[in-house]
């Protein structure tokens, strides 16, 4: 039987599927006995739709795995911040085209400007604070004018 | 939560007039998708939107275990009346154009972030953890809002005509933010809630500040100014947004999808 915490990192964001769920630091703590799993995750935003399909996958991904029992819990404290996304995840967000966030955002909202995903340029202009998730804004290039997603700083 | 009956009891009330705030200001921002003024505005109102309903779900759903009598997030959001809705007048109001829009999120949004600083340091362990969570989104909200006003307030002439009207019709909802009633006095009284009387002069210096950069006149502080929201008195337009809201589970009770 696959380990709990290696299965749930097959398990993709369903928003955005080249990243998984551990890597994004939704998935917060793994209890894993015998005879049980249990998983807590934690919301990117307070309204994001994607939790109830994350927890449906997670709880298929382990079960295919042998985990005859799981139990998915959500949790708010601490709140999620996009510190907890790893370095790895970051890479695969730029590769997917959406510029990854700052570190450290934990202080408050990000106030950088981010380089381009295309051709590398720092000279960037903000579009919208607000994109196609909650967790995006977009954003242009000014040298190749290409739009491009950011993932803010929260 | 280890309180006793009566504290619980003003909990319960002191949850739901937040959650009620967040639903229906959320509701009033999502009549707006599809009509927003241009893309990128349309996805930002229905982003805040979203931000909005999913903190509401989480002060309902705690409201609902604080009450534990059997009723669920959903029963407490989609059947009650108008009458047993505590949110503030202020968010029930109409969008009217998209200067009225702004200037009903911007009153909201300058309160919310003040607000939530201060409920995310509640002795209570699960409110604040809502209060932090909402904060950062909120954070956003106001940014958003802000730079709506100065763009608009020290725009064209239409444009600054606009907002104007809009913030001064709007400025009679405003007081009562920050009026407490027995819940917040009980509550403020346990550390669980923030004393809104506190918030009250950061809140008009923020806007006289914003105001002030948007070219925009402050309104006459001594005009009317409504209150008793929060004991269930409301303006004729909630009655309407809740029929729209609720019409679902009123004519199809239960149906989940």
């Amino acid at each position: 039987m696959v380990n709990a915490w290696d299965c749930l990192r097959t398990v993709p964001d369903p928003e955005i599927p080249v990243v998984d769920v551990v890597s994004m630091g939704i998935v917060r703590e793994v209890e894993e006995t015998p005879e049980s799993v249990t998983v807590t995750i934690t919301p990117t935003y307070s309204g994001c739709p994607a939790m109830y399909e994350i927890e449906l996958s997670i709880r298929e991904a382990l079960q295919s795995a042998g985990h005859k029992q799981v139990e998915v819990k959500t949790k708010i404290a601490p709140v999620w911040t996009t510190d907890w996304i790893t370095e790895e995840a970051r890479e695969q967000l730029r590769s997917y085209g959406i510029a990854p966030p700052e570190r450290s955002c934990a202080s408050g909202i990000d106030l950088k400007t981010p380089a381009c995903t295309f051709c590398g340029s720092e000279k960037t202009r903000l579009q919208s604070e607000f994109g196609s998730t909650p967790c995006k804004a977009l954003r242009v290039c000014l040298e190749c004018l290409q739009p491009f997603e950011h993932f803010k700083c929260i | 939560m280890s309180l006793n009956a009566e504290i619980r009891g003003q909990l319960f009330n002191y949850l739901l007039r937040h959650a009620d705030d967040r639903l229906v200001l959320g509701h009033r921002l999502s009549e707006w998708c599809g009509h927003g003024p241009m893309l990128e505005e349309d996805l930002a109102l229905a982003n805040i939107a979203l931000d909005l309903i999913g903190q509401a779900s989480l002060f309902y759903k705690l409201a609902a275990e604080t009450e534990a009598n059997g009723r669920s997030e959903d029963d407490l959001a989609f059947l009650r009346d108008s009458a047993e809705f505590r949110n503030l007048q202020l968010v029930e109001q109409p969008n009217g154009d998209f200067a009225y829009t702004i200037a009903r999120q911007f009153f909201f949004d300058v309160y919310d972030v003040l607000f939530l600083e201060q409920l995310s340091l509640s002795t209570e362990a699960e409110i604040s953890a809502i209060g932090a969570k909402a904060l950062k989104e909120a954070q956003y909200h106001l940014r958003h809002t802000q730079q709506w006003m100065l763009r608009l307030g020290d725009g064209t002439e239409e444009s600054h005509r606009r907002l104007q009207d809009a913030v001064d019709d709007l400025w009679r909802f405003t007081q009562e933010m920050f009026v407490p009633d027995e819940v917040d006095h009980t509550l403020t009284a346990e550390a669980i809630a923030p004393d809104l009387e506190t918030l009250r002069s950061s809140w008009q210096e923020s806007v006289e500040q914003t105001l002030r950069e948007a070219t925009l006149e402050l309104p006459e502080d001594s005009q009317y100014m409504t209150s008793g929201s929060r004991g269930g008195y409301h303006t004729e337009h909630l009655g309407y947004l809740l029929a729209e809201m609720q019409v679902m589970q009123r004519t199809h009770p239960g149906a989940a999808w």
